[in-house]
């Protein structure tokens, strides 16, 4: 599927990343890293299980603290920030985990209320309501509205998981494996949801993958991540016009084999 | 092949130390100690969980009532039964309700409730919280602007504080019943004269006594099964070692409490 021309603003960078360093015990993840992702624009971070992908999208959203650098997300550093400016941030950004991490005591409904209700204290029970079906058609899966997540399917549940971040109308979309484990059908239906997201919504998406389909239908860019540093940064086919053999690799898995 | 695989990694080794053990063991009682702390800081400070709150004091006491309703009428009627010849002896079977209420208010009553919920609601709370963990929902509650300490452990330790005691007055009520039907078989007496004797030797202290132990004890049992939980890892191993964690340690806590309130409410009878 043809990837529609994105509006992206170079002028305005919503995540910068300088010189940021984790290491787990005595295992370096990351080595220094520069990133920017500008208004707009999906970026896709591609890099082998292990190298640091998720570890870099979970020190974005704060989750993790790096041992040194600095991240810039919508102009606010976030190792500085104080708990309080750390939740009101994170707000903005959505983020859709692996496993879509869905509440399994709660309904789809009360998944997709449960931010909504948090976060907006004077909202009324029929906002919650329009909110809830509106998010909930954007994936087209309107009819699962009083299922819990242990009866939906995998693809279902990445939907509903980004429903769940879309709900609050986020500025920035983190997007932890969105194809993983799913069948070749259903992860073209998640890559197209992404970029509906990304036209939809005006957001602006870093992508962590290994699956170079994602890659190429969705990024506008694309980072690989080799080593702990990002070793090539540009389009899909400037990444992979190379004869390196770090990255090779993953282009004749993915398209050869 | 074997002998190579039974040679222990440096990690391994590492693991084994009683230096690494007790390292960890002190560690651990620092981590608890802030666990502690943060939740003094974050249960009373707005905005509030009510709603979660009370979902929470339902669930501890709907879990547990049916268990403490059985164990507390067994625990009466056996104590009562197992006592009369003993004062048999001395010719002192009137004495029974009377031994009965001190022994059921004072000690069993708190103990038998909280190692009731330790089982029940402590192993519930570390697995269900460390299961939240192990899938990310805990994160994924972090990242929508929601802050989980506050809605799923302050709640939960709130609930067994709160609602333990209460368990406990239920139990004592029910052993109560269970004393009474075992000596209305034996010795006929009225349910009015037992009452009567029942609550003659105990004194407001009991009552106070019984009341501070229960709370303790459901705070204990509330902060450790969270805490267990809320920092399980190794997937669905670590939620195993959550549940089994929260149960062992809220126990073994229970009874050291116990030996300590006991010392110091001795001082003022």
């Amino acid at each position: 599927m043809e990837k529609a021309k994105a509006n992206i603003d170079y002028n305005n960078t919503v995540i910068s990343i300088r010189g940021i360093e984790k290491s787990f015990e005595d295992y370096a993840v990351l080595r220094g890293i520069d990133l920017d992702l500008y208004q707009g624009e999906n970026l896709v971070v591609l890099g082998r299980s292990g190298s640091g992908k998720s570890v870099l999208i979970k020190l974005i959203s704060g989750l993790l603290k790096p041992d040194k650098g600095t991240i810039e997300v919508l102009g606010q550093d976030v190792c500085c920030l104080t708990d309080r400016q750390l939740r009101e941030l994170r707000i903005r950004i959505g983020f859709s985990f692996q496993n879509s991490a869905l509440y399994d005591s709660m309904t789809v409904r009360k998944n997709l209320e449960f931010p909504l209700v948090r976060n907006r204290t004077k909202i009324t029970r029929k906002e919650i309501d329009t909110a809830v079906e509106t998010v909930l058609d954007a994936v087209g899966l309107s009819q699962t509205i009083n299922q819990m997540p242990a009866e939906l399917s995998g693809g279902q549940r990445k939907r509903i998981g980004i429903a769940r971040t879309l709900i609050l109308n986020p500025e920035i979309m983190l997007y932890d494996e969105p194809t993983a484990g799913l069948d070749p059908i259903t992860c073209i239906e998640i890559n197209a949801l992404i970029n509906e997201v990304q036209q939809r919504y005006h957001t602006s998406s870093i992508i962590i993958t290994h699956d170079l389909t994602c890659a190429k239908e969705t990024g506008d860019r694309i980072a690989m991540l080799i080593e702990g540093q990002f070793q090539r940064i540009g389009t899909f086919n400037e990444v992979f016009d190379t004869n390196d053999k770090r990255i090779k690799p993953f282009f004749d898995y993915n398209f050869i084999h | 092949m074997d002998n190579v695989s039974n040679i222990p990694t440096p990690k391994q080794k590492k693991g084994n130390t009683f230096r690494h053990r007790l390292g960890v063991f002190f560690e651990d009682i620092y981590k608890i100690h802030l666990f502690i702390v943060r939740f003094f800081k974050e249960a009373f400070r707005p905005p509030f969980e009510f709603k979660e709150l009370v979902r929470q004091c339902y669930e501890v006491g709907v879990r547990s009532f049916t268990l403490i309703s059985v164990t507390g009428f067994i625990v009466g009627f056996i104590f009562t039964k197992q006592s009369r010849p003993s004062l048999a002896t001395f010719g002192a079977n009137s004495w029974l309700p009377s031994l009965v209420s001190i022994a059921i208010m004072r000690a069993l009553a708190p103990l038998v409730t909280a190692l009731i919920a330790s089982g029940k609601v402590g192993s519930s709370i570390g697995a269900e919280l460390g299961s939240m963990r192990v899938t990310e929902q805990i994160d994924a509650m972090e990242v929508s602007g929601t802050n989980p300490f506050k809605f799923l452990v302050c709640t939960r330790v709130l609930a067994t504080t709160l609602t333990i005691p209460i368990l406990a007055t239920y139990t004592a009520f029910i052993g109560l019943l269970g004393g009474y039907l075992n000596v209305s078989l034996n010795e006929g007496i009225s349910y009015t004269a037992f009452v009567q004797q029942f609550f003659q030797p105990l004194m407001f202290l009991d009552f106070t006594a019984s009341l501070i132990k229960s709370v303790v004890f459901g705070f204990t049992i509330g902060i450790v099964g969270c805490y267990q939980g809320y920092y399980s890892n190794k997937g669905t191993e670590g939620v195993g070692k959550a549940a089994n964690g929260a149960v062992v340690t809220a126990m073994f806590l229970v009874f050291i409490e116990e030996i300590i309130i006991v010392q110091i409410t001795g001082n003022f009878r």
